[in-house]
């Protein structure tokens, strides 16, 4: 503890409860303030302009030339996820190790804050918030979709499916493609999803929190880069992970008016059409600016608890209504069956299931890795206290459960309508025979009793999760855009939320939204790169750590 | 009439508060009032601190600095919040009842049109606070 010898990359050994990192560089130095109009502002430059600019180019350039951009983008999706699979695969399981590693290690007994912090929120706003921020609307809009798809459509890992081609069921299939259906859905939004958040997550909030460097992601690679993290190299990770944010916000934003519209149409005959997903997106960003202006305690967290409130009565009366021993039985099946497949599932060779391994696996992978940023920053940002062991465990096991349950009730109860009446299933009729996945929810909950108060429900759930989504992505592309600071004037987070909704009402009306899918996926592989070298930064933090 | 003077201060922005210092030194004199130099900080490291704890400690230096060129009784208190840009007059207000403030001595701005949709924070923490607010524009 008393030596406090520099190493070659700058950091000092530990002194006092944290080892704080010794530089020069003063958070905002960088930043210019001023005022525009009557407005005050306070954002880093380059990063502010460059991202600002790049991302109006881009969606110039979809609307624009809409068929250029579609060609080049339906040619760029599938170039990345089938030439890059092993790279996808291989990392996430590094991560995956990397994180249980660190629950073993005795860097584990490191806390984030210093050793003395303690936790800001307690374990149920803290659950709440990265729960909602994580994963959110993919559960109401894969739910039901996945463990169907994979049971009958994709063969994951050449497990054939129980749907013959005339519609009748293949009894001798039903078993093992039943629990195949659900272990690759686990798979997707179990340990591996939450691997990528943990690591981004514990690099911003050690680095932050610990060695007293801006919360930005630039800040995780000083042990690499040491000072000329403030230069270049930073602006390039910064702004690439503005992208990432923004371009990930808007297609969901996108995809989430699709599916709420989808569900108003089934409940109460509203059009299906582009001015209703406009309307959609308006009204969601001007509940989303309300929760900004509410700010993180009394908007981001409350909202986020209210949703996880209303998810888990949803959850509840699913999994009562389909038949508890029923689901409760696939929750445990499911579980059994994860533990079985992970590691054939996420071995990248000599693999015939293509379909699946490049249209559905590398696909999460990236669009998991495209979101790192965001979500990781925003677990930092309300993880303060917590040690490194209790971090990595909270957010690697308990949502990984939760998914595995929600999973397992919605994705059962929807097996079951299949294959029990295959016939007459609204289930079977959206998603085998036509594939209409933002419906694929509401038939489900249409063969349940309350069906018309559920898929209310649901409604209200998708929408919730895409506030939650937007105001949280506008506090993080605020403070990375800002250099770091998060007291920078609230008309910037003001302006983030609507830039969000106007991204996503332009791509929508210009047909941009497959365009901007494929952004996501290509700002996935560089920063495939950019985590790998995290976990090598987070090594070299914690082992100048006190413990 | 006034035992004690709180002011928040934003050691990012010094130079836009030196009236209402000045003004809150003299009252502190005037009323033999020790005066309060309250901090809101966030947990993240910020321009003015890497914790709330080195914040509190410049805020400490800042104090004593204050007191020492104008001569009255001086204190300083770091609070700390979650989203200082948004919970900055909560956290005050808290503050003023937590030290006991009777007479908060505020900087603010000229209103702007600005103010119809981003209240100043002197204003509002006038139109909420129990003690008397002196706004200084």
């Amino acid at each position: 503890m008393t030596d406090i010898q520099e190493d070659p990359t700058g950091i000092p050994a530990p002194e006092g409860a944290a080892g704080l990192i010794d530089t020069d560089y003063e958070i905002g130095q960088d930043n210019i303030e001023g005022m525009f109009g009557p407005l005050g502002f306070d954002v880093h430059n380059p990063v502010f302009m460059i991202s600002g600019l790049s991302i109006v180019a881009f969606v110039i350039y979809a609307l624009a030339l809409p068929g250029q951009a579609a060609d080049f983008f339906g040619w760029l999706r599938p170039a990345l996820t089938s030439g890059f699979d092993w790279f996808f695969l291989l990392s996430a399981n590094v991560f995956v190790i990397f994180c249980l590693f660190l629950i073993v290690s005795p860097w584990g007994s490191v806390r984030l804050g210093g050793q003395d912090a303690t936790p800001d929120y307690s374990y149920v706003a803290w659950f709440s918030m990265l729960f909602a921020a994580g994963m959110g609307i993919g559960l109401m809009f894969f739910g039901v979709l996945e463990p169907v798809y994979h049971m009958a459509l994709s063969e994951p890992l050449g497990v054939p499916s129980p749907i013959a081609a005339d519609g009748s069921i293949i009894d001798a299939n039903v078993a093992a493609s039943r629990r195949m259906g659900l272990a690759a859905t686990i798979y997707h939004w179990g340990l591996h999803p939450w691997a990528i958040y943990a690591v981004v997550a514990l690099a911003l909030a050690l680095f932050s929190f610990n060695k007293g460097l801006p919360l930005t992601i630039r800040s995780a690679f000083y042990p690499i880069f040491g000072e000329r993290v403030w230069g270049w190299v930073g602006h390039v990770i910064d702004t690439l992970a503005v992208f990432a944010t923004l371009f990930g916000l808007a297609t969901s934003l996108g995809f989430g008016a699709q599916q709420a519209d989808a569900g108003l149409e089934h409940v109460y005959g509203i059009p299906n059409n582009t001015t209703v997903q406009v309307i959609l997106i308006i009204g969601i960003t001007a509940i989303a600016l309300t929760s900004v202006l509410k700010g993180l305690d009394g908007g981001v967290k409350v909202l986020s608890e209210v949703n996880m409130a209303i998810a888990a009565l949803l959850l509840v009366f699913v999994l009562i209504a389909a038949g508890p021993g029923r689901i409760l039985g696939d929750f445990v099946v499911g579980i059994g069956a994860y533990a079985r497949e992970i590691i054939p599932l996420s071995n990248p060779f000599g693999r015939t299931d293509t379909d699946f391994l490049h249209g559905w696996t590398t696909f999460y992978w990236a669009w998991w890795i495209s979101w790192s940023p965001f979500v990781g920053m925003f677990i930092a940002r309300v993880s303060r206290g917590r040690t490194v062991r209790e971090f990595v465990t909270c957010v690697l096991i308990i949502p990984s459960l939760v998914c595995v349950l929600w999973m397992a009730v919605f994705g059962g109860a929807a097996v079951d309508q299949v294959l029990s009446d295959p016939v007459t299933s609204a289930v079977k009729a959206n998603v085998i025979d036509s594939y209409n996945p933002p419906l694929s929810l509401f038939a489900m909950l249409e063969s349940l009793p309350l069906a018309s108060i559920t898929s209310t429900i649901g409604v209200i759930l998708v929408i919730v999760f895409f506030v939650t989504s937007s105001d949280s992505g506008s506090l993080v592309i605020d403070t990375i855009t800002a250099g770091g600071k998060v007291d920078a004037p609230v008309p910037q987070r003001v302006f983030w939320c609507v830039f969000e909704g106007l991204v996503a009402i332009a791509l929508l009306v210009g047909g941009g939204l497959a365009a901007l899918q494929a952004m996501v996926i290509s700002t996935g592989l560089p920063f495939t790169l950019v985590l790998l070298l995290m976990c090598w930064a987070i090594f070299r933090g914690l082992a100048s750590e006190p413990r | 009439m006034f035992e004690k003077i709180m002011v928040p201060v934003d050691l990012a922005h010094r130079k836009s508060l030196a009236r209402a210092l000045e003004t809150a030194a003299a009252l502190g004199k005037v009323f033999d009032a020790p005066v309060v130099y309250v901090g809101v900080t966030a947990e993240t490291p910020t321009p003015s601190g890497h914790n709330p704890k080195e914040f509190q400690a410049h805020l400490d230096d800042f104090a004593a600095e204050e007191s020492r060129s104008h001569g009255h009784k001086a204190e300083a208190r770091a609070f700390p919040s979650h989203d200082p840009a948004i919970d900055l007059n909560d956290t005050l207000l808290k503050a003023a009842d937590e030290i006991g403030a009777d007479l908060i001595v505020m900087a603010s701005h000229i209103p702007n049109v600005a103010d119809h949709l981003w209240p100043s924070h002197g204003g509002q923490v006038a139109k909420r606070a129990k003690a008397s607010v002196f706004v200084v524009r």
